[in-house]
Formats: structure tokens, sequence, C-alpha cells
């Protein structure tokens, strides 16, 4: 194919959108109310993700250490936890922070409760709190924990706790909830192409003819197909283009309405940088595939006149 | 140029469009195609620019032996063979310049050399200043004149016309007639069936009438010979 060619084609596929201009249309109209709604249920699913990783990276295992240990044990400890390569940090809580920390989350209730312990007699033991890197290791790495206790006695810890049972239920519905979304999504991907597909088939049928006449000029298979090609990329990139800025700008809104109008500051959603490129990233790229897949099978069957 | 020995044509349906069709049509010559309804025409025709394939027998056009040809080649021999269609069957929604330069775009030809050339073929066939009118827009005369044009811009060796005239009135399709001959003078083969006893009978030109999918009639400087 000679290059003069090639800009003939590209010339003449975006010719071929405004010469059909309502077929074009069409076609445009199924691609952007497709993944519009392909793409809502994608921030959806994303967001659900992330408050999914919010939640499961609050869990974090609790090691309290026996009462009146040396300083030299405790750092050795400190140290042989922080070397796990699935711990992300250690964080040690002396026995004041501690309960410190117990009479905020008590609040009102605990006032009673705690009144008259100070200083001087600190029910509470010193103990670390351990972030794991992957949530999903957080038993691995407890037990990992309790058996430096079991391989030398020496080791001064009491206990090893990081919510048995309940943290195995929340990953259980977290894993679900993302399942879930992940069908959603795959469900409606497959929906998209399908529309879209059918509705450039529906406008090529129309053409058919033209493709007939094409060939009996002496037009070869490649020189009628190429220009369909280049029109459904365009049409395909356009939509998905489109649909992308008209999801984005909503979607800004929607950041900026519940994080600072409402102050809802504990659901917090993804960030429009971090979720604009998975979203325009996905989208362009299905409603461009699509553009050029439904154009090109729908011509491939009228050029065996 | 056209050379088909003993060439038969059945279609899947049990139609024996041809039977036996054995004829030279030498280059530069203007020949009608005559006969009824049916008779096979059409099929004599579409064997030429390899619409269809023989079920037996040997068709050559131009050098080329059409019947074997692969697939693929296909495009490259119809670049050689005008067809001009009694629907016109122009690209709708190309105007009258680009359903004629497609021809020309189709052979790659540089877009200087197509813009000169197809504005001199669309005067020739008298449609100065209506190469950016849409078919649609056009009369059915100019519209034939179209494709005319598209068929004659890469100086086929050989002009297909199916019933050229058939859409038009008696004087539109006189135009068309002296358009075709003056191709002919040109040096182009012209190969046209019609039903126009008129022309046939007032343009003397060899006529080959087709009947029941034989050859029923040739001569050199026939009639048309039918009853209307």
């Amino acid at each position: 194919m000679k290059f003069r060619t090639i800009l003939r084609h590209i010339r003449e596929g975006t010719k071929n959108i405004i010469r059909n201009g309502w077929m074009s249309f069409a076609s445009l109209s199924s691609i952007v109310i497709s993944l519009f709604i392909l793409g809502v249920f994608l921030l959806l699913a994303l967001n659900v993700n992330n408050l999914a990783n919010q939640i499961e990276s609050q869990v974090e295992v609790k090691v309290y250490l026996q009462l009146g240990v040396e300083q030299s044990k405790v750092e050795e400890l400190h140290n042989a936890i922080a070397n796990m390569p699935e711990v992300r940090s250690v964080k040690f809580v002396s026995k004041a922070e501690g309960l410190e920390l117990l009479r905020v989350s008590l609040g009102e209730d605990g006032k009673d409760l705690l009144e008259g312990f100070d200083e001087t007699n600190n029910p509470l033991p010193d103990s670390f709190t351990v972030e794991v890197i992957e949530p999903q290791t957080i038993s691995f790495v407890a037990n990992k924990i309790k058996a430096i206790n079991e391989a030398d006695p020496t080791v001064p810890i009491t206990n090893v706790k990081y919510g048995q049972g309940t943290v195995e239920t929340l990953f259980k519905f977290t894993t679900a909830v993302r399942n879930i979304g992940l069908i959603i999504v795959a469900g409606l991907a497959l929906t998209a192409m399908f529309l879209i597909s059918n509705t450039i088939k529906v406008t090529i049928l129309a053409r058919r003819r033209e493709i007939a006449i094409m060939k009996l000029v002496g037009a070869t298979n490649h020189f009628i197909r190429w220009p369909f090609f280049i029109e459904g990329a365009l049409i395909g990139l356009l939509g998905s283009a489109v649909t992308t800025a008209i999801l984005l700008v909503l979607y800004q809104q929607l950041v900026q309405i519940t994080q600072f109008e409402l102050g809802l500051m504990m659901i917090k959603l993804v960030t429009i940088e971090d979720a604009g490129w998975l979203i325009s990233g996905v989208l362009i790229a299905i409603g461009t595939l699509i553009g050029i897949w439904g154009s090109t099978i729908s011509v491939r069957k009228y050029l065996k006149v | 140029m056209i050379e088909m020995q003993d060439i038969w044509k059945t279609y899947a349906n049990g139609t024996h469009a041809l039977r036996g069709v054995s004829v030279i049509i030498e280059k530069n010559e203007f020949v009608y195609l005559v006969g009824p309804s049916g008779a096979g025409k059409s099929t004599f025709m579409k064997l030429i620019y390899r619409e269809e394939v023989p079920t037996k027998g040997q068709i050559s056009v131009n050098g080329f032996n059409i019947g074997k040809l692969k697939p693929r080649k296909i495009p490259f021999v119809r670049r050689n063979i005008g067809v001009i269609f009694q629907d016109f069957r122009l690209l709708p929604k190309f105007t009258a310049y680009e359903n004629v330069a497609f021809a020309m775009e189709v052979i790659e030809t540089p877009r200087r050399l197509i813009k000169k050339r197809t504005m001199e073929v669309l005067e020739l066939v008298g449609l100065k200043g209506k190469h950016n009118s849409l078919p649609a827009q056009l009369s059915g005369g100019e519209q034939q004149r179209v494709g005319i044009a598209r068929a004659i811009v890469n100086n086929p060796a050989v002009i297909i016309a199916d019933e050229p005239t058939g859409n038009l009135d008696p004087e539109t399709s006189w135009g068309i007639m002296n358009l075709l001959e003056e191709i002919n003078f040109r040096g182009t083969t012209i190969v046209m069936a019609t039903h126009n006893r008129d022309i046939v009978n007032k343009l003397r030109k060899r006529v080959i009438a087709i009947e029941d999918g034989i050859i029923a009639r040739d001569e050199a400087r026939g009639e048309y010979g039918y009853e209307i």
C-alpha cells in the first residue's frame, strides 16, 4: 500500500463519519450511553474496593509485653518483629500511652471506670502495635510472633492478639463485595460491547450496497476495509473520550460535594487523580477496540460479494 | 478482446442461463446484446466482469482467463473493464466527483492526477460544474453520465453496459448513446445489453441475440428484431 493511499484511507474514514451523519450519531450515542453506565459502575466498584481496603488496613496485631521488662529485651523484640518481610511498621505503646488511648476510646463511659488510675497504679502492660503490608497476612504474622515466644521463653511476650474470628469474617465480606463488583463490571462491559457492535453492524448493513459497488469498480477488499476500520476507530475513540470527560467532570463534582461541603471525612472517595487514569484507560480502550471490531467484522461479512 | 468457448452457466436453483455460447468480440467493436428478459443477457455480461463464473467452458477477456481467476485477482481484472448499469449504481453519499475519483483511487493514482483526469472526464460526459452534486441531486440522465464517467475514467479496454438507457427518456437516451459512440470511436470495446428497439435500429451496430441461453442471431449490422 502506497503512502498516499494510507492518507486517502484516513481522509475517507473521517469523511465517512460526516457522510453518514445520522448513522455515526447512532453509533456514537450507543457508545456514550453504554460506556457511561459501565463507567458509573466502574467508579462504584473502585470506591467499594477502596473502602474495603481502608477497612482491611485497619486491622493490626497487638503484642502485649510482660510488666517491668528491661529496655534491651524490648528493643530486641521490636527489631525481630520489624525485620519480618510482611510487617509495615511496629509501634511501641508504653503503658502510659495505652491508658491515654483507652481513655480516648472509651470516652464518657470510661470516665467512671478509669477514674483513680494514674502513672503509679496503671494496670496496663507495655505493648507493640504491628501493622502489616498485606492485611490478609495478619494471622500469619500473629502466629509468627507467637512462635518467637514459644521458641524462646525469655522473650517478654504475654499475649498476641489480632481479633481472631472477626478479622476472618471481615475479609470474607470484603472479598465477596469485591467479587460482586468485578462480576457486575465485567457483565456490563460485555453488554456494552454487544450493544455497541450491534449498532455498528446495523449502520454498516445499510451500506452493503455501497460495498458491492466498490467491488464492481475493482477495489480490493483491503481498500474497502481500511476506511471502515478508521471510521470505527475514530467513532469509538470520540465516543469514549466524550464519555470519559463527562464521567470525570461529574465525579469531580461528587468528590467536591462529599469531601468538602458535606464533610463526609469518614467515607473517603477515590481521588479523581487515582480514578482518572483507570477510567479513561478502560473506557477509551474498550470504546476504540469495539469501534474497530464492530466495523471490521461487519464489513468482512459484506465483502464476500 | 472477449472470447467465449462453449460457455454453460447453470445456477444453483437449476436454471440454465446459458447453454453452449461461443462468441468472439474483437477490439474496438460495438455490440448490442438483445433478446427477451431472462434469456441470458445479464449472465452473459456478468461472466465478462467476473460477477459469475461459467459452469463449463472457457472465457477470456483482454487476455485473462476469467473462469480460472483466483478471487484476489478479480479486482485487478475489473479495473480494465468499465461497467455501466441501468440503475446507475453510484455511491449515494459520494458527490459526482468522488464517485468518479473513487475508481482512480482504487488503482492508487496520485491525487493531482485524479483531480485533473476526473474533471476532464466529467466535462467529457457533459457534467461540467456538477462535480459537487450528490447523485440524488442529479437527474437520471446526469446520474448515468456519472456512471459512464466512472466507467471510462481509467481508460478501460472494454465497457459493459447493462441497459444503460433503460431508466431514461428517449431524448436523454440518445444523449447517452452519442456519448457511448464517442467512447467507442476513441478505441474502447463496448458490449451493451438493451431493449431499446429504436436505438438498435437507428444506430446500426453488430447485434447478438440471445434466446433461451443460446445465440439465436449474430449480425454485423443487425436489427433489433423483436416486437415490443
